[in-house]
């Protein structure tokens, strides 16, 4: 049966796999067909994410993105890819008057410069495919909305989101197509351990989304899949906001 | 750093509350103006006075002033 949501045949490089979104991608691409290329800072919970993966010829590296070398190592070490799916990304939750220089640096260098570079480093050498697929895990924070205290976080991926779309022009030549998708809060690690709600006021919160939940990582997964998919052929440029009907009240 | 350098430093995060409400025994979380955006503030003021991480469970834990400031000198 013909399936065009299928990554079979597809060599896809996921960064930030070891936890949350990266991981629920990894896994999921996995069980449509692709051969994966996985990095992660913690070598530990990237090798978690290494065994759930179906199938085989994966392949995982340990990387810190701040670090200029790691992402060189990954450039050199992974063979030709079809897609590149890039989460890694931290935040901090400070309100504007307690941000500091030091804070500001290391949430753009891993959520806005390493892409960055990583994507040119991919690009000059030669690593993705024509017909290739890139795709930036954004957020509704700095795009469509903003909480208390993310205004960095909110710079960071505002920069991204719009990285997505230069490129997206730039790559055209080669078909290579750049896409975002823009969670809202989705139940990871990330957002239990930065929240300062109560579980009562969680609970609350979640009566604000039309739909009546937070996301699950794979709620962020699928769509990327269909970005990475030859389903999404004449897609580029594309920002999709994935947030249970948030930002519609 | 005292607790009562602490008390001082706790009460400049809020802009409304009268500083004779503050006192080591003050349950922090009674008070009309604390919300999560205070709690926010706190979390960044121990960070950059005392050089602590603390999270948004640690201050639900702490009943009193005197507590967060035991807390956050235990970790």
């Amino acid at each position: 049966m013909n399936n065009p949501f299928s990554l079979k045949n597809k060599t896809i490089l996921v960064t930030g796999a070891s936890s949350g979104i990266g991981k629920s991608i990894a896994v999921e691409s996995s069980k449509m067909g692709a051969s994966l290329i996985i990095t992660g800072r913690n070598e530990e919970r990237l090798e978690e994410t290494y065994r759930q993966l179906e199938g085989e010829n994966h392949l995982k590296i340990v990387a810190d993105m701040t670090k200029y070398e790691d992402i060189e190592t990954i450039v050199q070490e992974i063979p030709q890819i079809d897609g590149f799916s890039n989460n890694a990304g931290i935040t901090q939750v400070v309100l504007v008057k307690h941000i500091k220089q030091s804070i500001l640096e290391n949430i753009l260098s891993t959520n806005t410069v390493a892409p960055i570079l990583l994507t040119q480093l991919l690009i000059k050498n030669g690593k993705i495919r024509k017909n290739g697929s890139i795709v930036f895990t954004s957020s509704l924070s700095g795009n469509y909305c903003v909480h208390y205290g993310e205004g960095m976080y909110a710079a960071s991926k505002g920069a991204i989101s719009g990285f997505a779309k230069g490129a997206a022009l730039d790559l055209s030549k080669s078909n290579i197509r750049v896409n975002s998708v823009c969670p809202g809060i989705i139940n990871t690690n990330l957002f239990e351990t930065n929240s300062v709600l109560t579980k009562e006021e969680l609970e609350e919160k979640q009566k604000y989304f039309p739909l009546k939940r937070f996301g699950q990582p794979e709620d962020v997964a699928y769509a990327v899949i269909y970005f990475l998919s030859d389903a999404s052929s004449w897609v580029t440029g594309a920002d999709l906001k994935i947030d249970g009907g948030y930002t519609l009240l | 750093m005292e607790l009562n350098e602490f008390v001082q430093s706790f009460s400049e995060e809020f802009e409304d509350t009268s500083k004779e409400l503050f006192t080591p025994e003050t349950e922090f979380k009674n008070l009309d103006e604390y919300d999560s955006l205070i709690a926010l503030s706190l979390i960044s003021m121990v960070d950059e006075k005392m050089g602590k991480r603390i999270t948004g469970a640690d201050l639900r834990a702490c009943k009193t002033i005197e507590d967060l400031f035991n807390f956050v000198n235990s970790k």
